[in-house]
């Protein structure tokens, strides 16, 4: 089976018409994974038995055609919670960790009877932008193995870019789904704040984090949200606005006619590659011959979005964090004299350089004489950034732009310079500072790297990101270029 | 450069923090942390004269559980899971500070 | 030199709901050591809080209770530091805004009255419990999560007196809104205490010392008196107070240096992220406001001013609500007001006392109490034959059928009493005689007589009044 020529609904229709059954498409899901994962590193965690023993239930009970996703395999980035599946953050603070409960989207991906094939890598507590600063392995770009899949669901990106599986959720708190979606060639979402439930996410930036698919196209990640969205108990920030049937008006009807896009003339500036901005300008180019008009628009205040986005981030997460004491579970120090070395050791030898890095810095900017300085600020310059956001989401049905200033960059160039590698976030983070969805999808090519674009939407309006982010699939073919690997390519 | 922040105020932020850090470590980290402060300090660019502050960006509000207790039953799965534990207590070196019981 | 003190309370009051503040977990005691957890309780990976609405409702009632206003605008913030009963290493807390500020209890100490404000009150996460050992701790997060309201005084207390008033007059506040046990000996109430004395005339406030391990009121008022006479003598002594936390030792009653506080502990407080902001509207608190019980002041004011109740009859029945409460009921039912209080405060105490129970845990009832009282009241049954009648009541009998059932009904009918005084007067004409030469000693003989013959069921009042009409004939 090859996945490259496959969707969701190509899939459905071969399980409901018993080409073959759940069980096969997932022990070919596992066989593909062992052919290419030795050059990709895509997974941290493999759940064979039980994700064939799931299968063949789903089989024994049969795949109706309202199921669309029954029986089809699908990863999890390693930051959300699977009961009796191991999750780590690729943290070994948490290596070994079987977390006694399920996140909410994966009782959702459960009840959808999706099949969970493994866990992927990430950035340690989903904090890097190249999944470098995982503690366990490198994940490589599906695409050029010399280079970094991209951060933090660099794992998920590259396992649906390389075919191992159509579907994989990720985490975005700053741009993690969008910029490896970018890096890796393949469609990413990140929904509006609250619009998944966080419930089981193990947390980074609590007012920053959402979960949102991975997927080759945009239809499917349109399909894969809809089965994980929706208001939860468990999480009181989950908003109780309607989910839509995302995928249903992605047809031949969809048009963005008469839509208005807005080009922030920031997401064209310095340190963005020419390659990219001239695959975005293209992009503006076909949505006008498709009948919409780009504007360019201001966020003036686009560039301190990384500034108050390191600030916040790393306060939450200072304190997100502070729970892996040694004293519950996880990792505890064994050479410990006392409950202080307990705390101390435990902490200094679970933790990687990136993680005490944020830890550090947002200690800082919390403590007492910093708080108003930096927290604060941050705080009320996050206002000023969504206020930007606002005003030109007024009048425009959405905004266009580079999901990243480069493509992937050479694997060990930039994980020594925190600067440049936060710098890096700086066209997705004011996305996140203001809770908006944010789709990436493919949209061209820079030296057989792909280029991707990030369509911004206003607060629960993925409906329209989609609807022009299908369009502009329809009108391209960026997506249907797939890279060479081994296994079943 | 800028002298933002200081060997000592990184140790003081690292106890803090429950971390520490070898000569070497903190040699390396006290530039790095100064550059990103520097980074954070351009912030002060930015007129925000009675701005509110932002602290989440959920629609939700007032969204409160009713007071039904409902015990989930994982306190064996839980204790299994904890380092070190007895007669179904977390264990753990001595607390000699007791400032903070009640 | 003269001195003024200045003591400041943090009150710590555990809210009787069901489920934890931020869990579903069961709110309960006793249980076996981890029993009542979850994931939320342990802090785990990808968990979250949800906010019980019944404790931001209790947090409205204790703003009402205490004369606060209740901030409408509130959320929760994070408190930072690391204890092993404190899973998430921060304690969900309210700092900015809390539910309520700028409250009142009045104390009366002496017969003196005086306001001591409340500066805040804010609702809060318990954390779990360690216990100690040679050479390890071992932690129960049972506890973890349990709702608390930490009630703050304004630096409005002068004396160790007004201490314990400040302390007694929250209690019975809070105890009458129901959303708390408020007892010092569970642990359903903390107090944490801090002092300090400047010489009179000082603008600055002195440095200040905080006291723990103080279990009872009792002892937080006497744990205050040693420290400002001993900081007084400090400072006469030409030292100066240090900044530092102090034992409390229950056996000498001295209070004992624990730690110097070196500096401030820095928090790093800063918005609760998972959990939405609270609009709490007005419709909410005129509910809750309407729902509430009536407060021990205004009760007390009409025990004395409509009931005819005695100030301190008064205030013991308003130590608590249940037993305001059930005199409430007892006076509805038309038994005499102060015949109520007495029982309460007399045989009734007594009888929780022996018992070691609550009103609430007795079979005692109003309609009970009111009918024994009315027996009394209308003759049926003596003071004397009550203290039966009384014991019976506390196994749940109805005191009519008890007394006709054991015959303990009252002689008052002149019309049989007085052929059985006829009879004693003519059985001891010594007593007559004696009687006429004015030994009244006489008449306490003759009424024992009568009394005997009626096996003391003769009504003492009707019997004076016939004996003394025949003697005097």
């Amino acid at each position: 089976m090859n996945y490259f020529k496959q969707d969701l609904a190509s899939l459905h229709a071969d399980l409901v018409a018993k080409k073959y059954s759940a069980k096969e498409l997932t022990q070919a899901t596992f066989d593909n994974i062992k052919a290419t994962d030795p050059k990709i590193d895509a997974f941290l965690a493999l759940n064979e038995d039980a994700a064939l023993d799931q299968a063949a239930k789903i089989d024994a009970a049969g795949i109706q055609d309202d199921q669309p996703l029954a029986g089809i395999p699908v990863a999890i980035k390693d930051n959300i919670v699977t009961k009796d599946l191991t999750t780590t953050a690729a943290s070994k603070i948490l290596a070994n960790f079987k977390p006694v409960y399920d996140a909410t989207v994966s009782t959702k991906l459960t009840n959808a009877q999706m099949v969970t094939i493994g866990k992927t890598n990430l950035d340690e507590f989903a904090m890097g932008g190249s999944t470098e600063t995982s503690a366990f392995k490198q994940t490589k770009n599906a695409w050029d193995q010399t280079k970094v899949p991209g951060g933090s669901s660099g794992g998920s990106a590259a396992a649906v870019a390389s075919g191992q599986v159509v579907a994989a959720l990720g985490t975005d708190t700053g741009g993690s789904i969008r910029q490896p979606a970018a890096f890796n060639g393949v469609v990413g979402m990140k929904p509006t704040y609250g619009r998944v439930s966080r419930w089981g996410l193990i947390a980074f930036g609590s007012s920053l984090d959402q979960i949102g698919p991975l997927t080759r196209g945009v239809k499917d990640n349109a399909t894969v949200l809809s089965a994980i969205a929706g208001h939860d108990d468990h999480d009181l920030t989950s908003s109780t606005q309607a989910v839509p049937s995302f995928a249903s008006d992605l047809t031949d009807a969809a048009s963005v006619k008469g839509l208005r896009i807005g080009l922030p003339k920031e997401f064209l500036g310095e340190g963005v590659d020419e390659d990219v901005k001239n695959a975005i300008l293209a992009a503006a180019d076909t949505y006008r011959q498709l009948g919409a008009t780009v504007d360019e628009v201001s966020l003036p205040h686009n560039k301190y979005g990384v500034a108050a986005y390191y600030i916040i981030a790393s306060s939450e997460a200072s304190s997100n964090l502070q729970r892996y004491d040694g004293i519950r579970y996880g990792y505890r120090a064994q050479d410990v004299q006392n409950l202080e070395d307990v705390y101390v050791k435990s902490r200094s030898e679970g933790f990687g350089d990136e993680v005490k890095r944020r830890i550090m810095l947002g200690t800082f900017s919390l403590s007492a004489g910093f708080y108003d300085a930096y927290f604060l600020k941050a705080a009320k310059v996050r206002t000023v950034i969504i206020n930007d956001f606002k005003a030109v989401l007024k009048d425009h049905d959405f905004i266009m732009g580079p999901v990243a200033p480069t493509p992937a960059f050479d694997l060990g160039a930039e994980i020594k310079d925190p600067i440049t590698m936060y710098m890096n976030d700086i066209l997705t983070i004011p996305v996140n500072l203001a809770g908006l969805p944010g789709l990436s999808l493919p949209a061209g090519f820079s030296k057989n790297l792909p280029v991707g674009m990030q369509l911004i939407g206003r607060p629960f309006d993925e409906s329209t990101l989609y609807k022009a982010g299908y369009v502009f699939e329809q009108n391209t073919d960026f997506h249907l270029q797939v890279p060479t690997l081994g296994g079943q390519n | 450069m800028a002298n933002r922040i200081n060997r000592d105020q990184v140790q003081h932020v690292a106890s803090l923090a429950k971390l520490e850090f070898t000569d070497a470590q903190l040699d390396a980290f006290t530039p790095q942390l100064d550059d990103i402060i520097g980074l954070f300090e351009t912030l002060s660019e930015v007129d925000t004269d009675g701005v509110e502050a932002t602290s989440s960006v959920s629609d939700q509000l007032n969204v409160m559980r009713e007071d039904v207790a409902d015990n989930w039953g994982q306190s064996q799965a839980l204790l299994k899971n904890a380092p070190d534990a007895a007669r179904g207590f977390v264990k753990v070196p001595a607390i000699i500070d007791e400032s903070e019981d009640n | 030199m003269n001195f003024e003190t200045t003591i400041g309370l943090e009150v710590h009051i555990e809210l009787k709901t069901n489920s934890k503040i931020f869990s579903p977990s069961p709110v309960a005691y006793g249980a076996d050591p981890n029993a009542n957890t979850n994931v939320i309780d342990w802090g785990y990976p990808g968990v979250l809080p949800t906010t019980n609405k019944g404790v931001v409702a209790d947090g409205i009632i204790a703003a009402l209770a205490l004369h606060a206003t209740v901030e409408q605008h509130t959320h929760f913030d994070r408190k930072n530091y690391f204890y092993p009963d404190n899973p998430k290493a921060y304690q969900i807390t309210q700092s900015d805004k809390p539910i309520g500020h700028d409250g009142w209890v009045e104390i009366d100490v002496d017969g003196v009255k005086k306001k001591i404000g409340i500066s805040e009150m804010h609702i809060e996460e318990d954390a779990g419990k360690n216990t100690h050992e040679r050479d390890y701790s071992y932690v129960d997060l049972n506890r973890q999560g349990t709702p608390l309201i930490e009630i703050v005084s304004k630096p409005d207390i002068a004396s160790p007196a007004e201490a314990y008033a400040y302390l007694e007059a929250l209690r019975q506040r809070i105890q009458f809104t129901g959303i708390s046990d408020v007892k010092m000996e569970e642990g359903s109430m903390r107090v944490d205490v801090n002092i300090s004395v400047r010489p009179v005339g000082q603008e600055k406030f002195g440095t200040k010392t905080e006291l723990k391990n103080l279990n009872s009121f009792n002892y937080v008022q006497r744990g205050l008196e040693y420290e400002e006479k001993r900081q007084q003598q400090v400072l006469m002594s030409g030292g100066s107070v240090q900044q530092e936390t102090r034992r409390f030792d229950e056996k000498t009653g001295e209070t004992i240096l624990m730690r110097v506080k070196a500096g401030a502990d820095d928090y790093r407080y800063f918005p609760e992220p998972d959990l939405p902001a609270l609009n709490i509207s007005d419709d909410w608190i005129k509910e809750l406001g309407d729902a509430m019980p009536e407060m021990p002041t205004k009760r007390r004011e009409r025990y004395v001013n409509d009931l005819g109740l005695t100030d301190y009859d008064a205030m013991v029945i308003t130590q608590t609500k249940e037993m305001s409460d059930f005199f409430d009921a007892t006076v509805a039912l038309k038994a005499d007001p102060k015949m109520a209080a007495n029982y309460l405060q007399g045989d009734v105490n007594a009888y929780l006392n022996d018992n070691h129970v609550d009103l609430q845990a007795t079979k005692l009832t109003p309609a009970n109490l009111a009918g024994m009282i009315n027996l009394i009241s209308d003759g049926t049954i003596s003071s004397k034959m009550a203290k039966k009648v009384f014991k019976a009541i506390t196994k749940g009998e109805e005191p009519k059928a008890f007394v006709e059932k054991n015959g303990l009904v009252q002689l008052s009918d002149p019309a049989k009493l007085q052929p059985i005084i006829d009879d004693v007067l003519q059985a001891n004409p010594q007593s007559i005689e004696d009687f006429n030469n004015g030994k009244k000693r006489a008449v306490g003989y003759l009424v024992g007589q009568i009394m005997k013959q009626t096996h003391g069921q003769a009504n003492p009042q009707v019997v004076n009044k016939l004996l003394m009409t025949a003697l005097q004939q």
